[in-house]
């Protein structure tokens, strides 16, 4: 008995800890996952940010505020026009312009059409994170549709800038309007393609159902937003709450699951691009004639005060919170990222799940990390 | 004992007249090493061709098709380009065993090949355990698999290397099963006369219910041993990297890139060879232009090839718990029920024979 004893007391047993990036394929970008891992369960995960972190809020400080819509770009790449936007329309509130209909309504279909591209996006690396490779470029080939409209009408595929505040850069191009309606059409015989080759795919719903639990009540209080708090039954869409741009002028459902596991995330943005094309299709045939840009200074000041708006990217709510002593540079610029806080849930989700939970989890976050590292 | 060596017999009878018996049998047993040296080598690479046009159609792209006519020559140039690769390892690996790790994955394959019964006169040797020698080499590529990743000493390498341990030792069970099914029905695990028994019809339809079942349940676990999607968890390069090979460059690589090509075609070849009749053709052909055979065994062959790609790039991902519980809960309770109703079957004579 004693020898036995002492034979247990020579055997350590070890916590494995292993990095999971910040080069690593499921991490898409410079991620740092800390993972304290029991052979297949993960008993802790610890993210750890910084590998990209590029300082854009205080380069914001030394920015004019024509500049700053630049570097918004940078954040989440993915849905730049949205974070365009949302500073365009901080600046616009502050200065109480007016800003024309034809402006408003255009903003929204490309906002739409950019959530649609980055849905799109998110569904191919997810089918590839949980190993089904040829998703990825199902997904791919609706963006490029998409890309193409963007690249004709104002020069870019993904950083796109064509918002400044009090407009946009141009006028949208005349093939317009025709391709996003042979988009919309073309896109709407493409999402079912999406359901047969994985949502309704066996290995698939038993890899996503049950997994990555987020309740409602810790939904909300991670802070977390957008299609991962939908999945949770947490009704946060800032386009209903409070409509920006032509938003006020549509009716579209929230999508909305209760289960809060992976599976209902990933049913939320399917269902989203539903809602988004069916918004597409209730703008794009009566865009109003107008003014495409309302003539601002060339120095934009903003007046002495705070200024706070919120906008609904393709991954949560965007908030832009402007500091102005009424000089021509923000005092102080800070963006609330939903890219942030929805990591900030992963630790509580992933614990007690196997790695390969742990990807799926990931995937359905839809992480971008430069959106999460400014 | 006297091992039927069919290609083997025959070069060393043209051989013995230039030399003395014994030195001809050695002559000749390097000849058709070096014959089945080049098989595999040629077909491994052809099979990556295919594997990366069969992706390339599923998803939407053109694939290789610049280097040489449609692409043919585009892997021979990858081969060259890892043979020149220079060989970096890790400063702590074990050195012996991380060297050694692929040539276990790579002989363990070649052996394989040597019984496959291409046509009737094509076939290395013809050992009367044929079914069972096929089950027993191909479960020591799992060692090497094993070693390489824990003698790179990398942690990713290490949780490949144990998933494959726990996935082969599994699947194993479900391959030699249902094997087994089908051995009912012939009475012998000699690979020729497994063939033979089929001109009477495939045996997949002498053995109708219970032998779609045992081809199904095969195919499954022919899929998870070779380690493929949807049973890739030993490299589930979403969730370690490249697993097991992580620390394994240039030719040592390509070994073990080479070997999963090669498994996964012998595990076509049996089920070719078991279920749908190995090189016999309709209407006897191949019994009067017998080399005609090695192209009916290839047909067959890549068929069922062709399904593992269209399997890899389709399906998702099983999680690993998922993957003990599909064999262990399922394929396992299923593939014993199996056998007790073929071997009903074979009692009460309820074969189609045509």
């Amino acid at each position: 008995m004693q020898e036995t004893t002492t034979i247990n007391n020579n055997f350590k047993s070890e916590e494995y800890f292993i990095n999971m990036g910040p080069q690593h394929p499921a991490t898409h970008g410079v991620l740092r996952l800390l993972l304290t891992i029991d052979g297949e369960i993960i008993k802790k995960v610890e993210p750890d940010l910084g590998y990209i972190h590029r300082s854009i809020e205080k380069m914001c400080e030394r920015d004019s505020y024509q500049q700053i819509v630049h570097l918004t770009d940078r954040m989440d790449y993915l849905s730049s026009h949205i974070n365009n936007e949302a500073v365009c329309l901080t600046v616009e509130n502050a200065l109480q312009l007016e800003i024309p209909e034809r402006v408003q309504v255009i903003r929204t279909i490309i906002g739409e059409l950019t959530r649609i591209a980055s849905h799109c996006l998110w569904w191919g690396v997810m089918g590839m994170d949980v190993g089904a490779l040829t998703t990825y470029f199902y997904g791919f080939r609706d963006r490029e549709m998409i890309n193409d409209i963007f690249e004709e009408t104002c020069g870019a595929r993904l950083t796109m800038n064509y918002n400044v505040p009090g407009g946009l850069m141009w006028d949208i191009h005349e093939n317009f309007v025709k391709r996003v309606k042979d988009f919309v059409a073309h896109f709407k015989t493409k999402i079912p393609e999406y359901d047969r080759l994985l949502t309704g795919n066996v290995i698939f719903q038993k890899r996503t159902k049950g997994v990555g639990i987020l309740t409602k009540e810790d939904a909300i209080s991670f802070g977390v937003s957008g299609p991962v708090g939908r999945g949770s039954g947490f009704s946060c869409d800032v386009r209903k709450y409070h409509p920006y741009s032509a938003l006020d002028k549509v009716t579209f459902n929230e999508a909305l699951r209760t289960e809060g596991d992976t599976f209902a995330r990933y049913s939320v943005r399917i269902q989203e691009m539903w809602e988004s094309l069916s918004i597409i299709e209730q703008l794009i045939d009566n865009i109003p004639e107008g003014e495409f840009r309302v003539k601002t200074n060339a120095v934009i000041k903003l007046p002495k005060g705070e200024f706070y708006q919120k906008v609904e990217t393709a991954r949560g709510e965007l908030g832009v919170y402007v500091i102005s002593t009424g000089t021509k540079n923000p005092y102080r610029l800070k963006f609330r990222s939903p890219g942030f806080s929805n990591l900030s849930a992963l630790s509580h989700m992933a614990t007690g799940g196997k790695i390969g939970d742990l990807v799926a989890t990931m995937a359905t976050l839809d992480l971008v990390i430069p959106d999460i590292d400014r | 004992m006297r091992i039927p060596l069919s290609i083997t017999d025959n070069i060393q009878e043209w051989l013995v007249s230039m030399m003395s018996e014994s030195a001809a049998s050695y002559v000749a047993m390097i000849i058709v090493a070096l014959i089945y040296l080049g098989i595999f080598a040629i077909a491994g690479l052809f099979l990556v061709l295919i594997e990366r046009r069969v992706a390339a159609w599923f998803q939407l792209r053109i694939g290789p098709n610049r280097v040489g006519f449609q692409g043919l020559l585009q892997t021979m140039a990858d081969a060259l380009k890892l043979v020149s690769k220079e060989l970096t390892g890790t400063d702590r690996a074990d050195k012996f065993l991380y060297n050694l790790a692929p040539y276990f994955v790579i002989i363990s394959a070649l052996m394989a090949l040597g019984v496959m019964p291409f046509t009737k006169e094509f076939q290395a040797f013809d050992i009367n355990i044929g079914i069972f020698f096929l089950i027993a080499i191909s479960s020591i590529g799992v060692i090497g698999i094993l070693l390489g990743g824990w003698a790179s000493n990398n942690k990713f390498a290490l949780i490949g290397a144990m998933r494959s341990g726990v996935q082969t030792i599994s699947y194993e069970l479900s391959v030699g099963l249902s094997l087994l099914t089908m051995i009912l029905l012939t009475g012998s695990l000699q690979l020729s006369e497994i063939v033979e028994v089929q001109k009477g019809g495939w045996l997949i339809v002498q053995g109708h219910i219970p032998a779609i079942i045992a081809f199904m349940i095969y195919m499954i676990a022919g899929t998870a041993e070779t380690n493929r999607a949807p049973f890739d968890m030993v490299e589930a390069e979403s969730e370690l990297g490249a697993g097991f090979h992580t620390e394994y460059s240039g030719m040592k690589f390509a070994y073990f890139f080479l070997a999963e090509f090669i498994n996964m075609f012998l595990i076509a070849a049996i089920a070719a060879t078991v279920f749908f009749g190995a090189w016999l053709s309709p209407f006897g052909i191949t019994e009067s232009i017998p080399w005609l055979g090695v192209f009916w065994f290839l047909a067959k062959t890549l068929v069922l090839v062709f399904l593992m790609m269209w399997f890899r790039w389709t399906f998702p991902r099983l999680r690993v718990d998922q993957l003990l519980t599909l064999e262990w809960k399922y394929l396992l309770p299923i593939n014993l029920v199996n056998i007790v109703i073929m071997a009903f079957i074979v009692w009460q004579k309820l074969i189609i024979q045509i």
